[in-house]
């Protein structure tokens, strides 16, 4: 099926990348995600889909194919920089991605990247908060915070930015049940697209639409 | 892994603006450094030992860190004294100890405790991301304290991969002899501990691209003088100028 053009919002195409002295990883991989869609990623260890979300970011750069992001093709760094603004990643390890003494700084400093005055950013920083139930956590450390509340924060630093797609790399691997559950209400109740990637096929049923299986370099559709 | 015994506090000192304690600290450091007088440095040392009363810290602790700080300077008192030319008081076989010498090590005696003594007083009384701030305030170069920031954060991230990788060698019986294989062991401990470090910071460095950083670095918080950190500055800022009078 055709999709109409200007709803694609990110489009692979023949992307091929490999690391050094390793067996080619993604072959001509082609991958779309469009408005409103919702999709999981599964794979088996090491296939690449977490490379795979770092290409989408420019964070790795493929050795062939095109890529088309906001209907716009990406090739260097400023290209991504645009991209970046609209895409949020959530990293598998929490720890690298919180790098500020405190929670507040922390999720203050995307959007301070983006412009936004000191007392928007206060607002923003109030609500994301709230809104992941971390009420009272600004003026924590976050090297003093438990594996799952480094989780949330993280995501929370992501949100703050108030992306269009969210790329999110195994969001619930630390989490408990509720809060599992609590993310899943959150990523359900919004406008924003999105894929998943995650072994945890209950909570891929209940927050994404379709599912894709990354194998041998290629994508398809499970 | 124990750091910031001291920050959390309700003494005076505790309460006082972190900026005011960085600035004092750091005058009275550079007069404490440049003064030779043996009056001068006995009233300094005074001012410190008065300063870690007021800052109502657990004495003990207090002087395990000096123990660890005089560990260094008892190296200087076995050289000092023999290598430094002057008037010879006595000798020991082919040694001469010299009036110099020994007046040298005294003095660094002193003034090192004496730094060390208002560091522990004023400095360790703050959280250390609280003195980030107060640095970033105080208009010491980003780079500078966005290192500072770093290490702090990741200091604790680097000690916790130590820790694990401890705990997987223990689990799987190892114990420390003096043979190639706990050498060979070690090094690979080491080894990768290094490169995790630097696929750590990697990886941070790709978040923070992420979410849009260009190279700025924010704070959000803002420190506000009360009436009490003026009248304290003040009171020690003046003691200060009173030494370099003296």
């Amino acid at each position: 099926m055709m999709k109409a053009k200007h709803n694609v919002l990110i489009n692979l195409k023949n992307i091929t990348f490999n690391y050094p002295a390793g067996t080619p990883l993604l072959d001509k991989l082609n991958f779309s995600l469009s408005k409103g869609e919702r999709i999981g990623l599964i794979g088996s260890n090491g296939c690449g889909k977490t490379t795979l979300f770092h290409i989408i970011m420019g964070l790795l750069k493929p050795l062939g194919g095109e890529m088309e992001i906001f209907s716009k093709p990406r090739t260097n760094e400023p290209d991504f920089q645009e991209v970046r603004e609209k895409i949020g990643l959530l990293f598998q390890d929490a720890d690298d991605q919180l790098f500020c003494p405190t929670v507040e700084e922390d999720v203050a400093f995307g959007p301070l990247n983006l412009r936004k005055s000191h007392d928007e950013t206060k607002i923003i920083v109030k609500e994301t908060l709230e809104n992941l139930g971390l009420t009272g956590f600004a003026r924590k450390v976050t090297y003093h915070l438990s594996g799952g509340e480094k989780k949330l924060v993280s995501l929370a630093t992501v949100l703050a930015m108030k992306p269009e797609v969210l790329l999110l790399d195994e969001p619930t691997t630390v989490l408990d049940d509720s809060t599992t559950e609590r993310i899943g209400k959150i990523l359900n109740n919004s406008d924003m697209s999105y894929a998943i990637i995650s072994h945890d096929l209950a909570f891929l049923k209940k927050t994404t639409k379709y599912l894709y299986r990354l194998n041998q370099g290629q994508i398809q559709k499970v | 892994m124990v750091i910031e015994e001291f920050s959390w506090g309700e003494s005076i000192l505790h309460k006082l603006d972190p900026r005011v304690k960085i600035i004092v600290v750091t005058l009275f450091s550079v007069v404490v450094a440049i003064s030779d007088k043996y009056s001068v440095l006995f009233l300094a040392l005074l001012f410190s030992l008065v300063l870690i009363i007021t800052a109502k810290l657990h004495l003990k602790q207090v002087l395990r860190r000096l123990l660890v700080v005089n560990g260094f300077i008892l190296i200087l008192w076995l050289f000092l004294p023999f290598t430094s030319p002057g008037k010879t008081i006595f000798s020991l076989g082919p040694l001469a100890v010299s009036r110099e010498g020994i007046n040298h090590a005294l003095l660094i005696s002193i003034k090192s405790n004496t730094i060390i003594l208002a560091s522990i007083a004023l400095l360790s009384t703050s959280p250390i991301f609280i003195l980030i701030h107060a640095l970033r305030h105080l208009y010491v170069p980003d780079k500078l304290v966005q290192l500072f920031g770093f290490c702090l954060r990741y200091l604790q991230v680097i000690h916790r991969e130590y820790v694990k990788m401890v705990n997987a060698m223990k689990i799987r019986n190892f114990k420390p002899q003096t043979n190639i294989h706990t050498y060979k062991t070690y090094a690979y401990l080491i080894g990768m501990l290094l490169i995790r470090s630097y696929d750590r910071s990697k990886r941070v460095y790709h978040a923070m691209l992420c979410r849009g950083f260009k190279g700025e670095y924010w704070t959000i918080d803002h420190f506000h003088l009360k009436k009490s950190d003026m009248v304290s500055a003040v009171l020690m800022l003046s003691l200060i100028g009173g030494l370099l009078v003296i």
